[in-house]
């Protein structure tokens, strides 16, 4: 946990006290709309299809179960008795009222949480990998770089007005679980030949009307450099990027059209008047925010034991929800579970309060009173007690957040789509719950493997299609909902962009034609281990495209 | 950004003009006698393109009652009664299609293994 | 529009020079960007104050070697919503040592009072004259940075390591604030 000090504390209380101000001029007529739009959505309120939603930030995914109660609260007392959990370590509260929108927000600071660029054209919240601190993979914690970042971004008064929003992830793992290639900025943390650790920075990642993959800008940076580098990135993205066009304004394009070499030299000259500056890191600023990262006691148990092994072989379905929800640790006799908010028929990355109250005792009572959030919708607790999985497997069970489809083909990444979004072009949500109810064997969808699809209901892509194994894309022709079907995109340290299968297909058919790419995998598979995209790399998108469009 | 007043209006059937009520941001309706009325029944139905332009005019000027007053189509119903003429105003006027939250808790243990 | 500085309003003892008129004897006077450079030698000889209005689309590079010559840069947010001529204010601040008056002008509006502060403008053009009235409230807004910027305000990790080296007295919530609260007030009324 990164525990806040009185300065975070004072700060998120004067925005409230700022924001509540604003509200006030907007409700009395001092502020227009047009005036009163970017402040609200530098504090994460957007006007949607059928009232305000609040986006909070979760930074780099990290909960304390007191936290985790007071979104509980939020959504009770304030909106619908439920939150949805999007793919940047946000939670969204989608009926809430403007009026309201100050306490509400007061509630959140007290316990440290708070809106604060969630939206809006600036600098957005850090996203990192949700195992964090205790991913074996992970060559150190890279929250306290996101951290860090957090701050230097937080209220910019160079970078709070940018050509558009501007989104930074950092991973420190060898697996990528924090989609660093499709940010604006990836900051990979590894080591170099001489074995210090820093940051490979990658540039002009994105999704949306034009995706793509990040380039590397520097392949080594120190890490006293990080905050300087950025700054240098983030001047002359404000300085030269386009501004006369939405579409055109990321960073992404600013890249492209520059050409990433040309643009790699336009920071490396910024860089090198600030590089040793004031926002050159200084060790003891490092350590006193890593000194705020709290880490449990653990006590000194062993892996695998006897009561959990006797329970995998004495009920398959404890087996089953183990090899798929748990992962290992970094301290021996500890487990990483994930929750999943993929329920058969459920909306995907939805909680209701009931569900984030159970859920933050679980965490009291089985995980330090920790909870992750991460970019596929789902939660985890960072630090269980081996011989504690069987009573908390249960206990998850009841709350309905033991799904055993972790990974498979029905934990579904979606975003809201037109049932809520004024951007949405068609639905997402019954997509994803069809798909859930077509895919509800999970004997079928282990035998499946990793399979990830991602739904979107508009080309700004926040259901992240085009990085997903099957990514579905909402369209609207002629007043009707038309989806496109792309393949083989991925997220990972291996990002790809999906390919397109061909012409979209309407709302009614979307599942069937899923379902006939899952059976065409199926046969066209070299070995069963094969993997959905190592075949569909191996062989291309034709046979199935062959496939599905003789069928349909 | 174009105001909706500058933006060309082609109206082809009825319309009405739809936004957002400041306070809570629910789906509100013009009426008539200038006012906004959250049941679609009580909107003023208008199939003129200068008619649609002279009620959104009224409606922009009233910006703090309502947000982003724009022209919606409807279809007139078998009794007379507008109804919303695309998904977007349907899921506008009569919430979202599916079941808000997450569904009852459903043990996923029982599933067939 | 009402010039407000240092917390105050005061008038504008500049005109604005249209393209080809000659500068006026004796009255300050700010340039279009363009016929400055064209002509910068010809008319830093004016005999009163020289001021460049500087558009946000062009490098502030271009006007490094005048910097001393000229007694303000006024930049500009054509809406604001954008933000390029914070990045030129600090570059003429923290970059070239620009020391005369940096002028905010275009759609100036209360809440941006604190982020054109800190990027190192002192003179606002407001937009709206009721905002005049919130410039003290606006800049006393807030009492803890994150980040340092050119402005001088300590940034919170410098005031968290300062106060871990020095043992704290007071209750810490009261001692920072009021301590930040204070070299703010200070920076204000200067």
């Amino acid at each position: 946990m990164y525990i806040y000090d009185e300065f975070d504390r004072t700060l998120v209380a004067e925005r409230v006290a700022e924001f509540r101000d604003q509200v006030g001029r907007r409700i009395s007529g001092e502020l227009t709309e047009d005036e009163f739009k970017p402040l609200r959505l530098m504090n994460g309120v957007y006007l949607q299809l059928h009232a305000y939603m609040l986006r909070i930030a979760i930074p780099y995914g990290t909960l304390s179960s007191r936290q985790l109660r007071m979104l509980a609260h939020v959504g009770r007392r304030y909106d619908r008795n439920y939150g949805h959990f999007t793919t940047r370590q946000n939670i969204q509260f989608n009926w809430i009222k403007l009026e309201d929108l100050p306490d509400a927000m007061a509630d959140l600071a007290s316990a440290g949480l708070h809106g604060m660029q969630t939206s809006g054209n600036c600098v957005r919240n850090i996203t990192t990998d949700q195992w964090s601190g205790v991913a074996p993979d992970e060559i150190e914690d890279a929250r306290i770089w996101a951290e860090l970042l957090r701050q230097h971004t937080t209220l910019h008064p160079e970078f709070s007005f940018l050509p558009r929003k501007f989104k930074i992830a950092v991973t420190a793992a060898a697996q990528d679980r924090a989609a660093v290639k499709v940010h604006d900025i990836g900051l990979r943390l590894h080591r170099n030949g001489a074995g210090e650790t820093g940051f490979e920075v990658l540039v002009g990642g994105g999704l949306g009307r034009t995706p793509f993959i990040a380039k590397s800008i520097r392949p080594f940076l120190p890490k006293r450099d990080v905050l300087s580098y950025v700054e240098a990135i983030l001047r002359v993205y404000n300085q030269f990027a386009r501004r006369d066009n939405l579409y055109k304004s990321r960073i992404k394009i600013l890249v492209h059209d520059l050409g990433a070499e040309a643009f790699a030299r336009e920071v490396e000259a910024e860089w090198q008047h600030i590089k040793d500056g004031p926002l050159a890191l200084d060790p003891a600023v490092v350590a006193e925010i890593a000194a705020r990262f709290r880490y449990p006691e653990y006590a000194r148990l062993d892996d695998d034991p006897p009561e959990l092994t006797q329970l995998r072989k004495a009920d398959r379905r404890f087996d089953a929800w183990l090899c798929n929800a748990v992962t290992n640790h970094k301290v021996p006799g500890y487990a990483i579970v994930t929750l999943s908010l993929k329920p058969e028929g459920g909306a995907p990355g939805d909680a209701t309060s009931d569900q984030m109250d159970a859920i933050a005792d679980l965490a009291d009572r089985y995980s330090f009173g920790e909870i992750r959030v991460g970019h596929d919708q789902n939660l985890a607790f960072p630090h269980v007690a081996q011989r504690d999985l069987p009573e908390l497997w249960r206990a998850l069970d009841a709350v309905g957040v033991a799904t055993p489809n972790v990974g498979l083909v029905s934990d579904i990444i979606a975003c809201p789509g037109l049932d809520y979004c004024s951007l949405a072009n068609a639905r997402a949500i019954p997509v994803a719950q069809e798909l859930t109810r077509r895919f509800r064997d999970l004997d079928l969808a282990r035998d499946l493997g990793r399979l990830h699809i991602n739904i979107s209901g508009c080309i700004n892509a926040c259901g992240h299609h085009h990085v997903g194994h099957i990514g579905i894309l909402g369209v609207e022709k002629n007043g009707e909902e038309f989806y496109q079907i792309t393949l083989a995109g991925r997220a990972d340290e291996r990002a790809e962009l999906g390919t397109l299968l061909g012409p979209a297909v309407p709302y009614a058919k979307v599942a069937d034609v899923v379902e006939e790419v899952v059976a065409a995998y199926v046969e066209l598979r070299e070995r069963p281990n094969e993997t959905f995209i190592e075949t569909v790399k191996r062989i291309g998108v034709e046979p199935f495209k062959e496939r599905v469009y003789a069928t349909h | 950004m174009t105001s909706p007043l500058e933006q060309k209006l082609k109206v082809t059937g009825p319309v009405v003009i739809t936004a957002n009520r400041l306070g809570d941001g629910a789906v509100v309706y013009r009426t008539r006698d200038g006012n906004w009325s959250t049941r679609l029944d009580d909107a003023a139905v208008v199939s003129t393109a200068p008619a649609a332009r002279e009620l959104l005019a009224g409606a922009v000027a009233d910006g703090l009652s309502a947000v982003g007053a724009y022209v919606a189509p409807v279809q007139i119903g078998p009794d007379g009664r507008p109804e919303p003429g695309n998904l977007r105003e349907r899921i506008r006027c009569t919430g979202p299609t599916v079941r808000c939250g997450a569904p009852a808790v459903a043990p996923a243990i029982t599933i067939g293994l | 529009m009402p010039l407000i500085k240092n917390g105050r309003v005061v008038a504008d003892r500049y005109v604005h020079v249209l393209d080809d008129a000659p500068p006026p004897d004796g009255i300050p006077v700010i340039i279009p960007a363009a016929r400055f450079l064209a002509d910068a030698a010809e008319i830093l000889h004016h005999d009163a104050s020289v001021g460049v209005a500087w558009p946000n689309d062009r490098r502030v590079a271009e006007l490094a070697p005048y910097l001393d010559r000229l007694a303000l840069v006024a930049l500009v947010f054509p809406t604001f919503k954008d933000g390029r001529a914070y990045s030129q204010a600090r570059l003429l601040r923290e970059r070239y040592g620009f020391r005369g008056e940096l002028r905010a002008t275009g759609q100036i509006l209360r809440d941006q009072f604190m982020f054109l502060v800190r990027a190192g403008f002192d003179v606002l053009d407001v937009a709206k004259p009721g905002d005049v009235d919130a410039f003290p409230s606006a800049l006393k807004r807030y009492t803890v940075f994150y980040q340092a910027a050119g402005e001088g305000r300590t940034s919170a990790a410098r005031l968290r390591l300062a106060r871990s080296s020095v043992p704290i007295t007071r209750g810490p919530e009261f001692a920072t604030s009021s301590e930040l609260g204070a070299s703010l007030a200070g920076r204000v009324s200067r």
